[in-house]
């Protein structure tokens, strides 16, 4: 009875569980039994191309939708029967954006605030705490039409965080970004992590966000082709990764299997060689291939090639 | 309850930070009665009083109207801007979002109307009288009923051209038909169907009742000829105390169904 009751502790601090999640738009399935465990203080991403289905996945969670089949679990509170308890733990910074332009900065804070039950001096005190996290203490008084598109980005940021939630949702958040924009972004959601403990599960497109994640689900079809640390899943392809550049991938392809006996993947206008120890032999791989080649060049294995290796399609 | 405040103090700040709904919503209205007024005062004939007298009760009614439905509109903007999504994932039961929806554009449209009538009575043409009060209540109820009414049609619509549509097939049809232009007249055995039809589906229209008591409260005094229907106050307190909570349970029961746009 007393293990019983603790694994039902250690169960209820986990930040997320996804058990044989279905849904479907009509007759198109858009996830096939999706299972996914994020442990506590990480940066997860669900990283995959439009249309994978982690959008989907992102509005189950995030209780915009309703589960259809299989099971969401939020800090041991459950999606469907109990949301209201999941809403109170979530934090959602959608890819859309949701600040009311109209309004200031404080404003829709403030909003924000007592739709979780915050108000006076605590929600001012918390308002006033979040923007100086995210510096934008000096822009408090500005209408949101006002703001560039990075600063927008933060407020919605701060708005996710002002009800102190233990986990962050974030759906596409480098979206409409520029490059300094989004290491600030970065700076702030490892800051959370690391001083709050605050668990970040983003969806992204970008295989060099996902990069910076500490554990990656990688989708495609609806569903979890690969989940693990990025360090990781690059290392099951191998270290080194040869890649050649041609119009004529069959061909070359055919022949690196026949002649060399390598494995290749093949996509739309290159040839990669993931085995071990190809690298080696990378003069007889040369050799073999330039004829056809535009370019050869040999580098670290990428998510982009753990894709390619779990679903035998380019990365697009 | 936070939140429905909340949300009607949103309602009302923007609509005053948009200048131009401040003044489409009363300028508009005000041109009405003014040109309908001068142009119509000749041909009208509605028992002992002219045109003007007779039409200002049913621009308060136009005011509420326009002002409820710009209000309403900014449902369909809140979703297409991703405001509402915000909204539908916080921990708060969707009943408040419907109520702060209410709440807030209904109290926009009663100041508006406040407005005109404060106006009306500075140059005279509605008198200060005891019924004044109760009038200012019957407003604001009418005004509560008419936000709730656009809540229902504007929480399925993803376009602000759909609601466009609503609002010309239904909503202005709804303010023509309810005695606040032309009265409604008894039925005579030779009346022609058409007659006929008109005069029902104006007595069995809600917003009759609501026009027909805020007239005899701007004009105590009035008499409208015998040969014109008009409802007892009591009948039009009544109908419009039903019409406001059926809109509003109705408008609380929209809000629960998801509605496409949501998915944005």
């Amino acid at each position: 009875m007393q293990s019983q009751t603790h694994v039902n502790n250690s169960l209820a601090a986990t930040p997320l569980i996804v058990k044989g999640v279905v849904h479907r738009y009509g007759e198109k399935a858009a996830l096939q039994g999706v299972d996914l465990v994020v442990q506590p203080g990480e940066i997860f991403a669900l990283l995959g191309p439009n249309g994978c289905g982690k959008s989907t996945l992102f509005r189950l969670i995030s209780t915009l939708v309703s589960i259809q089949q299989g099971t969401i679990e939020v800090f041991g509170a459950d999606c469907t029967s109990d949301r209201a308890q999941v809403r109170e733990h979530i934090g959602v910074v959608f890819q859309a954006p949701s600040l009311d332009g109209k309004l200031t900065v404080l404003e829709n804070l403030w909003c924000q605030g007592v739709m979780y039950g915050l108000s006076g001096k605590a929600l001012r005190k918390r308002s006033d705490e979040v923007l100086e996290q995210l510096g934008m203490s000096d822009r408090s008084k500005q209408l949101c039409q006002e703001l560039s598109g990075g600063m927008k980005r933060r407020v919605e940021l701060a708005k996710g965080l002002l009800h102190r939630p233990r986990l962050l949702l974030m759906d596409e958040p480098s979206t409409g970004l520029d490059p300094a924009a989004r290491l600030d972004l970065w700076r702030a959601l490892t800051q959370l992590r690391d001083a709050d403990g605050v668990t970040v599960l983003m969806t992204t497109h970008l295989l060099e966000e996902a990069d910076k994640a500490d554990r990656i689900a990688i989708m495609d079809q609806g569903r979890v082709v690969a989940c693990g640390s990025p360090t990781d899943l690059r290392k099951e392809q191998g270290s080194e990764v040869i890649t050649i550049s041609t119009d004529a991938v069959d061909d070359v392809a055919q022949k690196i299997e026949s002649q060399l006996a390598l494995s290749v993947n093949r996509l739309s206008s290159e040839v990669r060689i993931v085995s071990e120890g190809s690298v080696s032999r990378l003069s007889e791989v040369v050799q073999l291939a330039l004829p056809y080649a535009s370019q050869v060049t040999v580098g670290r294995a990428s998510l982009e090639d753990v894709f390619v290796a779990k679903t035998g399609r380019a990365w697009e | 309850m936070n939140t429905t405040v909340m949300l009607a103090w949103r309602e009302w700040t923007r609509f005053f930070r948009q200048r131009h709904r401040v003044i489409a919503a009363l300028g508009q209205p005000i041109l009405f009665w003014l040109l309908f007024g001068t142009g119509m005062h000749q041909s009208f004939r509605g028992g002992g009083s002219d045109f003007m007298s007779y039409y200002l009760p049913g621009t308060i009614a136009l005011i509420l109207m326009f002002t409820a439905i710009f209000a309403t509109i900014s449902i369909i903007e809140d979703r297409r801007e991703g405001f509402l999504q915000g909204v539908l994932v916080a921990p708060v039961p969707r009943w408040h979002i419907a109520a702060g929806k209410i709440v807030g554009g209904g109290a926009i449209a009663w100041v508006q109307a406040i407005l005109f009538l404060l106006l009306a009575l500075l140059v005279g043409s509605v008198p200060w009288s005891n019924s004044l009060p109760g009038l200012l209540v019957l407003m604001a109820i009418t005004a509560l009923g008419l936000t709730a009414l656009g809540v229902v049609f504007a929480w399925s619509m993803d376009s602000t051209q759909g609601f466009h549509a609503v609002m010309n097939l239904v909503l202005m049809p709804l303010w023509l038909l309810s005695g606040a232009f032309f009265p409604i007249p008894h039925l005579d055995p030779s009346a022609a169907m058409g007659q006929v039809v008109i005069h029902w589906i104006m007595r069995l229209n809600p917003l009759s009742y609501a026009v027909a008591g805020m007239r005899q409260m701007v004009y105590p005094d009035l008499k409208l000829g015998p040969e014109l229907w008009q409802p007892s106050l009591v009948l039009c307190w009544s109908v419009t105390l039903v019409f406001v909570v059926s809109t509003m349970l109705l408008a609380v029961r929209a809000v629960q169904r998801p509605s496409k746009g949501e998915l944005k």
